[in-house]
Parts: C-alpha cells; structure tokens; sequence
C-alpha cells in the first residue's frame, strides 16, 4: 500500500505530542511518568477522563519513550474498543503476550526497562467477564508486564481491577490551554483565526482538544486558511443560538401554533435534533425567568426524547412532543392529560 | 373499494421513500446487468423533469451553490476526507453527491452499471449469502447497506475490504482511491455502524466513504467525528420558485404570475416534489392558468379524508373502517411513520389548542412504540383508537 499523502494525516495524529512532557495540562500525571522514565520503575496504571484530553497521547508517549522504535513493536500490546476483546482475547492473546518475559538493559538510549507494556485502551467497554480473567493475569505476570488501563467512566471498571493500579484522573482542558494549542496549530498551518472564532472553538469543543482539533481542520478545509466563527459552527453540526432561541420564545408564547412552525423549520433546516435538545437543555436551565419546578418538568421531558430518538424514533414528533411539553410549564399548565389511562 | 392510486405511475414516484438507490435512475432502465449512461438515455425528452434538470456538475447547482463551492475546494486540494451528508429528503444531497464524484473523476463517473451482487460471508460456524443492488463505476460504488437487513454489518466490512484489494492504479496523479456511496446510513444497525468506525479507520488510504442519511441523529458519534459532516437544508420556497421558472424556461413554458409560488408553497420545501408536481400539472393542463388546481398526491388525499373520518364518527365501527383504508395505505407501501405524521398534522388542522398537546403527546408515543415493535398498523390503529377516545371525551365534556 502506497504510503498516505500528508495531507490526508489527521492533525489530530499530525500534532499528537511525542514526548510525556509535552502533553498539556495534566501536571500530576506528568511529574509521576517523568520520574518513571528515570528511575525505570512503573505501577500499572488507570487513566480516566473525558474524551480529548490526552489518554491515549500520554500512554503511547510514555511507551515509546521507554522502548524507542526498535523495541516498540515487541513489548508494547495496544488493543482499543475495535478490536474484539472478549474474554478468549484474554485468555489467550493478552495472557500469552504477558507471560514472556524480557530482558532488560539500555538500548540506543532508551531506558527499555525489563517488562513489557500492555495498553487497553477504552477498557470501560470491556464486558465484566472479561474484566475479571484479567485479575489473576495482572498478579502473575506482574514481575514482566504493565498494565495501562485507559477509560473515560472510572465507575465501569471493576474495583478488584482498579485497586491494583495507580489511579490518575485527566481533566477537562482549561480554555487558556487549549488556545495556546490551537493556536500553535494554526500558526503550522498558516491559518487565521480571530479571537472570536477561537472563543467560539473552544466553546464548542467543551474541553476536548480533539474535537476542536478535528473541527478546525474540517473548518480548513473547506474554508480555506482564514475562519470565522460561523464557519466552525456550519462544521461542528452544533445548531445556532438563534434558532434555539426563537423555538424557546414560540414555545414561551404560548401558541401551539407557532411552535410547530419552528419545529418544522428545524426539521426542515437539517438541524440534528439530538443536538438540538442538548442546546435547549441548555438553554433553559442557564435561564432566570424560569422556575425551579418548570425547569425540572422540561428537563424530564427532554431526556425522554433523548431516549426515544436513541431507539429510532421520529424526530419530528420528538421534538414536537417536548416543545409541546415546554408550552405547558412555562404557561403552568398542569401535567398529564385528563384521561390518562 | 377504490385504491388511492388511480392516476397512472407518474404520481407513483413522487416520494416514494424505499427504495433509494433506484431512485436516482430513469424509470425505465431495466435492472440486470445493463451498460448505461446515467444521463443522456436516448430521448431525454421522455425522462421525468426531475432527471433530466439534475445538475451535472457543481458549477451549475442552483440551491446550495455556498454548499457546492465549499465541495468544489475541498476535491481541488488532491484530497478528500470521508464525508457525511444530511439533510431532509429532497433538499438534494443526493445531486450534490453525483456532482461531487463527476468533479473528482470527470465524466468516468457517470458511466454506471447495476448489478446484482452476492456475497458468503464467512461467519464462524456459518456461512451466510447476501445479495444486494449495488451501482458501480470504475471509480465508485453505491449501495443502500441497510437492504441487507440485520446483515448489514457483513456488507458493510466486505465491500470495503474487497475495494480495498482492488484499487485502483494510481497513474499520472490520478486518484488512487476509490469511493464508496453509502446511502440510508442512519437506517444500519448499531453493530454496522461500529464496524464501520474501525474499516473507515483502516482502509482510509485506498476508499473514501460519503455517507448520505436523512438525520444525522441516528449515526453514531463516532461515526460523525470521523467524518467531515455536510448539512444539506431543504431549499427556501423562493429557491424553489428560482428552480421551477428555470426550468419552465427551458422546456419553454409560460408561466401564469405565481404559479410557480404556488407549486412550491405545497411541496413543503422539497425540491424534487415541485418538480414532481410541475410536471404533473404540465401533464394535466397547458397552457397553465392561474386558478389551475395544483393536486396534492393521492396518499395525501387519502390520508385527509381518513382524517375526517376520524372527526366525524368515533365508534368501534368507524375505527374498523379506517383500518381498512390503513392497510391500503401500508400495501402500498406509505412508510407507516410518514402515514401517522401526516394523518396528526390533518388532525391538529382541526383541533382546539388544548387538545393539540394531548394529541401530538401521543403522536410521539405510538411512533416511538412502532419503532420497538414490529408490525405497524398496530400502532397506527392503537393512535387512532386514543385520538377518538380523546375527542369524543372532549365533546361530551363540552357539549354534555
């Protein structure tokens, strides 16, 4: 296969940092893996956080930096959610690979400490059958292998599993750093970005660097070297304040009417609903003129939908049903219906 | 009892949901295995208008030119990332799509032929055959993975994996990939969609996917991250208007003063409907005059009137009768969602606001049900069945 043309690199691989110490942002973590570089001595590890915080940047940097691109490929094990891990994967692929033993001994610079690495990266998704062969691996071969668990919801792992590990929590990039980042992409690329569209960014992508990241090359490439905000918005598929705004107002005016109207200029617009509930949610819980109690009755509604549009269901309903929803808290309207069965 | 499709195949192919991947073809290809040109059939005079006004190329697309231009750029850059494309039916993702390919790969593109594919797939302890209609060229191939079925995943890894052993040499700069057309994506199972997450990954070097759905809802997160994503909206009622008087132009019609304005106030902004209904009124009645009755199409008229029905009569017996016109409409192949849609939005014509709540509440109930379930009318009859029970419980309330 012929190699891939450059351009056609993510950015997000392209300005993946290389080195532990080039990863933004998560201090702690950092100090605890520089030391291990130096003293060549590592706990088995468990990374959570959100997505696009730099995991999985961290863990493949740390590996490469103790075995160097020689020995990479021999000690280093990386399966993610696509690959099938089961529990036969566990028993024989991942115990196999841990239960060969390596030496040890400075090669080309590298540490390369005497025990392999095995990274499963998004180990949440990992079935608890599978999750508990891993237990007695983990001790036996302990003297030969690292594990490195990496998952964004902590409480999925099991607890046998996670207290045989060094726990280190990655947080929400601030909005500073992740400009600082931008930035220093933009200026690689020769980009233009205003500080509007940067705030817009980094608004849009909630702390997650890679979405920011993915949408600013979409943005890029469609758009050419100089963005606006609106730009990043039309990528990101987030719908824009303006029409949220108007759906809330038709809803707090009371008229069925005319909140259908929106509804259908949303549906017709394109806008994907499940976004569009997020945005509304939003909205209505950031909001002062909305009781605690009106609150609570949309928010309820809101997450039914959400549900309902998970199992397939029509969006256009969906969203007529919680506008519909809306109109009766905000003009207190009392609940259910007077037949209800 | 009548069937609501009296008036000959033209009206059948307006908005007939199935079936996408045919759609785009003129009716009267036959399916097998023949070579033909996308366009220029024989007498382009017998094609419908909506074929024969499908623009070529993306210079010349009149709705979404900012859309078409952004396209237009990014396949100049030697490169192309996968793309996702969505929007509501009709509003011309499909065009925008054909256009795109014919500016990657020039008029290559077009030559396309259908075939019949069959695939064993080798599933652990089973073999599994699949067929399914696909539409190739020598540098893309079109399916509607979601024919398949529950099976969707299969095709979905093998197709991709066989366009990648083939790909195509890459010479004098040439692309060397080829791109695969996935239509109804937001109709695949869960299982497909993340499937398709770990091959888009793997074989980004030699395929490009565009992927093209209705709502971006129904795809996965993942899916949607790794694409670039397109929204496509329904064009505005004057872009309509634009679109119909250019094609009036053209056929060289005269056309009343709001004519036009009115075709495109009935289609509910979707282009190919009002192209549909044009035609079909050329058909009826020319020259056009200003008070000409533009008809709404049949399964629309049928649902209305199941509607008054509804309001005027609500007993067990009336609610047996509309089931019969229920089932007519299902034979003939009127997606049940679109049937219920359409059977509420007659309904709230005529409904008190207090009841429009209660109503369109239970709408979005039985949808949701049909969705979980398995057989339709059910559901459709079971919001029938509510709807009466509501209104008549409104009337004795009211009137005693």
């Amino acid at each position: 296969m012929a190699p891939l043309l450059q351009s056609s690199q993510p950015w997000v691989e392209k300005y993946r940092p290389r080195r532990v110490k080039d990863v933004a942002h998560q201090d702690e973590v950092i100090r605890v893996l520089t030391n291990t570089l130096e003293t060549t001595n590592c706990p088995h590890m468990l990374f959570y956080g959100p997505p696009g915080t730099g995991k999985t940047t961290t863990a493949l940097a740390i590996a490469h930096q103790l075995y160097g691109p020689e020995l990479y490929k021999s000690r280093v094990l990386e399966l993610n959610a696509s690959d099938d891990r089961g529990i036969n994967v566990v028993r024989t692929k991942i115990k196999n690979f841990a239960a060969v033993a390596v030496g040890s001994g400075h090669q080309g610079g590298y540490p390369c400490p005497p025990y392999k690495i095995i990274i499963l990266d998004e180990a949440d998704s990992m079935t608890e059958d599978a999750q508990n062969a891993l237990r007695r691996t983990m001790e036996t071969y302990s003297k030969v292998t690292r594990f490195f668990f990496i998952c964004n919801y902590i409480s999925r792992i099991i607890e046998p599993l996670a207290s045989r590990c060094a726990k280190f929590r990655f947080k929400p990039l601030s909005e500073e750093i992740m400009s600082t980042r931008v930035l220093h992409i933009c200026h690689e690329e020769g980009l233009n970005l205003d500080s509007e569209a940067l705030s817009t960014l980094s608004s849009i992508s909630q702390g997650d660097l890679r979405r920011a990241i993915t949408f600013l090359q979409g943005a890029a490439r469609l758009f050419g070297s100089s963005i606006s905000s609106k730009d990043l918005i039309s990528v990101s598929g987030v719908v824009p304040q303006e029409v949220v705004q108007a759906l809330v107002a038709a809803c707090k005016s009371g008229s069925f009417d005319s909140a259908n109207k929106q509804v259908n200029n949303v549906i017709a617009e394109g806008y994907p609903v499940s976004q569009m509930l997020c945005q509304l949610f939003d909205l209505v819980v950031e909001s002062d003129d909305v009781s605690d109690e009106q609150k609570a009755r949309i928010c309820k509604k809101l997450a039914e939908s959400d549900k309902c549009l998970v199992d397939g269901a029509d969006e256009y309903l969906q969203l007529l049903d919680s506008c519909s929803c809306m109109i009766k808290a905000f003009s207190n309207m009392p609940e259910g219906f007077s037949n209800e069965i | 009892m009548m069937g609501p499709f009296p008036s000959g195949p033209l009206k059948w192919l307006q908005e007939q949901p199935s079936s996408r991947l045919l759609r785009s073809f003129p009716a009267s290809s036959s399916l097998l295995y023949t070579q033909h040109k996308r366009t220029p059939s024989p007498s382009p005079s017998k094609m419908l208008w909506v074929d024969k006004y499908r623009p070529k190329s993306l210079d010349k697309v009149l709705v979404h030119e900012d859309v078409a231009q952004n396209l237009k750029k990014l396949v100049t850059e030697q490169d192309c990332p996968h793309l996702l494309f969505y929007g509501p039916p009709g509003s011309g993702k499909k065009t925008l799509i054909m256009a795109l390919l014919r500016q990657m790969f020039g008029a290559g593109a077009e030559k396309v032929k259908v075939e019949n594919k069959n695939w064993k797939v080798d599933a652990g302890s089973r073999t599994i055959d699949l067929e399914l209609t696909t539409l190739s060229s020598t540098h893309h191939v079109e399916l509607n993975p979601s024919d398949a079925g529950f099976q969707d995943r299969y095709i979905v890894q093998e197709i991709i994996k066989e366009m990648a052993k083939n790909r195509p040499i890459d010479t004098k700069g040439k692309k060397g990939f080829k791109v695969l057309v996935l239509n109804e994506v937001d109709k695949l199972s869960r299982e497909a969609q993340h499937s398709l997450r770990r091959t888009m990954e793997k074989y980004s070097a030699s395929c490009r996917l565009i992927l093209c759905c209705d709502s971006s809802s129904k795809v996965t997160e993942a899916v949607r991250s790794r694409c670039l994503n397109v929204r496509v909206s329904a064009p505005k009622e004057d872009q309509i208007v634009k679109v119909l008087e250019f094609i009036g132009k053209k056929e060289g019609l005269q056309l009343p003063p709001g004519f036009a304005a009115r075709i495109a106030e009935k289609s509910g902004r979707s282009l190919r409907r009002a192209i549909l209904s044009f035609e079909t009124c050329r058909v009826q009645q020319y020259p056009f005059t200003n008070n000409q009755v533009i008809s709404p199409m049949d399964w629309e008229e049928y649902v209305t009137e199941i509607a008054a029905d509804i309001m005027k009569e609500q007993s067990p017996k009336r609610l047996f009768q509309v089931r019969g016109k229920l089932y007519e409409l299902l034979v003939n192949c009127i997606p049940p969602e679109v049937i219920l849609k359409r059977l509420l939005h007659e309904l709230l014509k005529k409904l008190d606001s207090e009841l429009k709540h209660e109503v369109c509440h239970w709408a979005a109930y039985y949808e949701h049900r049909m969705r979980l379930g398995q057989k339709a009318i059910f559901h459709i009859e079971a919001f029938v069945a509510k709807f009466m029970s509501i209104y008549k419980g409104f009337l004795i309330a009211t009137f005693g």
